[in-house]
């Protein structure tokens, strides 16, 4: 929070794309029909979503692809890292992909002694810095042209590199043209896969995607299961929802749409992962199964008081956000639900930008219970921190001596804690998780009601 | 090859557990005709007007676009290339040789490698559609050449006729049905990309050049 440059960037860069998005939406007199179809084909598809998967395995496979199946982000990397060895390739030009991100694939390929290089720019950005995405569309979005420009100055050995977004660019294209036309084989993720053809699309606009999909030997295509859309028709429905909700354009640059195998075209060899990894336990949820409707288009992120305060890494999370929010901690089997759900006002302007209509405030009030019931259940609820905690509390703001006394602990308790410029760094034990991703700012010297009773003295 | 049949019938499983059915596929079809489309599908444009939001959108995305006629088309190509200093210039295979130039080098692709086509000044594609709506011509393979083709030259000069145009993203995909399974790729404009402070920059890893000849 303290970090002021990062703030200014997120406040820019979501002030920017909400009014881009305002413009191309307000151009379309039907999006309103437009959101309702989209709602109700997402719908429609999880209803029926083990047809759907079926058709799109016979249809992909006919058409010269090998679809694999996978539990979960283990099973996922262990294909990925068993596909990329039989590729021969120790490295792989990589997709953006927030699939890849939620399996954490980077870090297993490396350990494996395989080089993944991240070819978006944003990608190249965080990668090059060593830094985490904070935005599911635009990852290095907190970043300014001087930062960038530092990273790249120091990553590409170009002493002399400008910094205006030009530059920036330039630098990454000759950096990246050596590894597109040189790497054998590619990652990626998948914006849509379709079950009545077996085909895939990958929105994009830099060109980096249609590099990867079209240049290596081998293309392995990694797709949460929810990625599936019934018909090719549907996508008239998703191609005008999604660019205008995500980067505020009529459509974007590129939309590479292709199925299978094609001879003399493209790669030879093409593998599609399909994977659970929890999307089945937030279907089997009736309340929360609207957020696997989402098709990732961020719009919630940039509309979202909170996310425009915070940024994305506050979060603590891979998907950031409103949709990070719900979506997260159903993911990881409600791990960080004791945070996420929480990291927000209910304000409800996510639902009101989102494409699919997902009643996000909703889903985090359901979470939210979820976590409370999870917490006070049984046993484990009687010894649990939280609960413990907030009893306590209420004993504390009970009692007037009893809430003066707790003031005085804690002043004379953060004395004892590092701390720059009056904000807390860090905690000790449990309560290092607040920590971790923000600062906490010292109590003052003198409570409101200590010097409003000194105020009277004086005066009398 | 990894094949897990166990993972397959186990997430299929959970799917039909947390839906509590196992529909089949022609439930599913019928479902699926009874969604709502009340979206607009048709257009209500007429001929010039549909032409000129097209050059207008295309414009907007950063692309250039020139009228031309058929009979005028390889002057107007020449007169594209020369303004850009393009000389040497890849088509693919079935261009038709009437509409090529004297004066300028066209090579036509037969299985070139990546790095021969990186040495091209340019390509020269037709494009199977266009929607005026979103300014976005629409290529498929094997006809407007393979994929790499119209990605890795730094230049594409692209040829629109006026009758492929439509109006609306629907439309788009109602004539794209029957080849649906074809290598398709939507190019709005040259290569972008707002990765920098939300800032449209023209041109990364795709043709940073993107000039459309429209015969009307």
């Amino acid at each position: 929070m303290k970090d002021e440059q990062l703030r200014n960037n997120v406040h820019h860069a979501t002030d920017v794309i909400q009014a881009k998005r305002a413009r191309v939406v307000s151009e379309m007199p039907d999006w309103q029909q437009l959101r309702e179809a989209g709602k109700q084909i997402r719908q429609h598809t999880m209803q029926y979503l083990d047809v759907y998967l079926q058709q799109f395995e016979t249809n992909c496979t006919r058409a010269g692809g090998v679809v694999h199946w996978a539990k979960d982000a283990a099973e996922a990397r262990t294909i990925v890292l068993h596909l990329v060895k039989a590729s021969g390739s120790n490295e792989v030009i990589k997709i953006k992909s927030m699939t890849t991100e939620e399996i954490a694939l980077n870090p297993a390929l490396e350990e494996q002694g395989i080089h993944p290089y991240e070819t978006d720019l944003a990608e190249l950005i965080i990668q090059l810095g060593h830094d985490r995405p904070s935005h599911i569309v635009v990852p290095a979005l907190h970043k300014n042209r001087q930062q960038i420009r530092e990273i790249f100055q120091r990553e590409m050995h170009l002493a002399d590199l400008g910094d205006r977004p030009e530059d920036l660019a330039d630098a990454a294209r000759l950096f990246l043209r050596e590894k597109f036309l040189r790497v054998k084989t590619g990652i990626s993720g998948a914006n849509f896969l379709i079950a009545e053809t077996g085909g895939v699309c990958i929105v994009e606009s830099e060109g980096n995607g249609r590099m990867c999909l079209t240049l290596p030997d081998t293309l392995i295509a990694i797709a949460g299961i929810d990625k599936i859309l019934p018909r090719f028709q549907d996508l008239e429905v998703m191609l005008q929802l999604l660019p205008r909700s995500a980067t505020g354009e009529r459509m974007n640059p590129y939309n590479s749409i292709w199925t299978g195998i094609h001879p003399g075209d493209g790669p030879k060899n093409f593998h599609v992962i399909l994977m659970d990894n929890a999307r089945t336990e937030i279907l089997a949820d009736s309340e929360s199964r609207q957020t696997l409707n989402c098709i990732r288009c961020a719009a919630c992120q940039n509309a979202c008081p909170v996310y425009r305060q915070t940024g994305g890494h506050a979060y603590g999370s891979v998907y950031a956000g409103p949709i990070g929010a719900i979506l997260t901690p159903q993911l990881q089997q409600m791990h960080h639900a004791q945070s996420l759900p929480y990291a927000s006002s209910l304000c409800g302007a996510c639902y009101e930008v989102c494409p699919v209509k997902i009643n996000i405030p909703e889903v985090l009030i359901h979470l939210r219970n979820k976590v409370v019931e999870q917490n006070t259940a049984g046993l484990a609820g009687a010894f649990d921190m939280e609960a413990l905690a907030m009893k306590t509390m209420a004993a504390i703001f009970q009692d007037e001596h009893r809430f003066r006394a707790a003031q005085r602990l804690g002043r004379m308790a953060e004395t004892l804690l590092p701390s720059t410029n009056g904000w807390i760094t860090w905690l000790p034990g449990i309560l290092g998780g607040w920590t971790q991703a923000r600062d906490l700012e010292r109590m003052p010297k003198q409570t409101f009601r200590d010097w409003w009773e000194k105020r009277e003295t004086n005066d009398r | 090859m990894i094949a897990n049949p166990a993972s397959k019938a186990e997430i299929l499983r959970r799917i039909r557990a947390a839906n509590h059915a196992a529909p089949a596929e022609p439930e599913a079809r019928s479902a699926w005709e009874t969604l709502p489309r009340n979206y607009k599908q048709a257009g209500d444009l007429q001929p010039d007007t549909l032409l000129q939001l097209f050059e207008d959108r295309l414009r907007d995305y950063d692309a250039t676009v020139t009228r031309t006629s058929r009979q005028d088309l390889a002057n107007a190509i020449a007169f594209q290339l020369n303004a850009r200093s393009k000389n040497r210039i890849v088509v693919p295979p079935g261009t038709s040789p009437e509409w090529l130039p004297h004066g300028v080098t066209f090579i036509v692709d037969e299985a070139l490698t990546p790095t021969q086509l990186d040495a091209f000044d340019g390509v020269l594609t037709t494009a199977t559609l266009a929607i005026a709506e979103t300014g976005t011509v629409v290529l498929q393979a094997p006809a407007q050449g393979r994929r790499a083709l119209s990605l890795v030259p730094d230049y594409h000069l692209c040829i629109v006729s006026a009758e492929d145009i439509v109006e609306t993203v629907p439309q788009a995909f109602h004539r794209l049905q029957g080849t649906a399974a074809l290598a398709t790729t939507f190019i709005s404009g040259p290569s972008a990309t707002a990765d920098i402070e939300m800032t449209r920059i023209k041109g990364v890893h795709g043709p940073r050049v993107l000039d459309v000849l429209l015969i009307v």
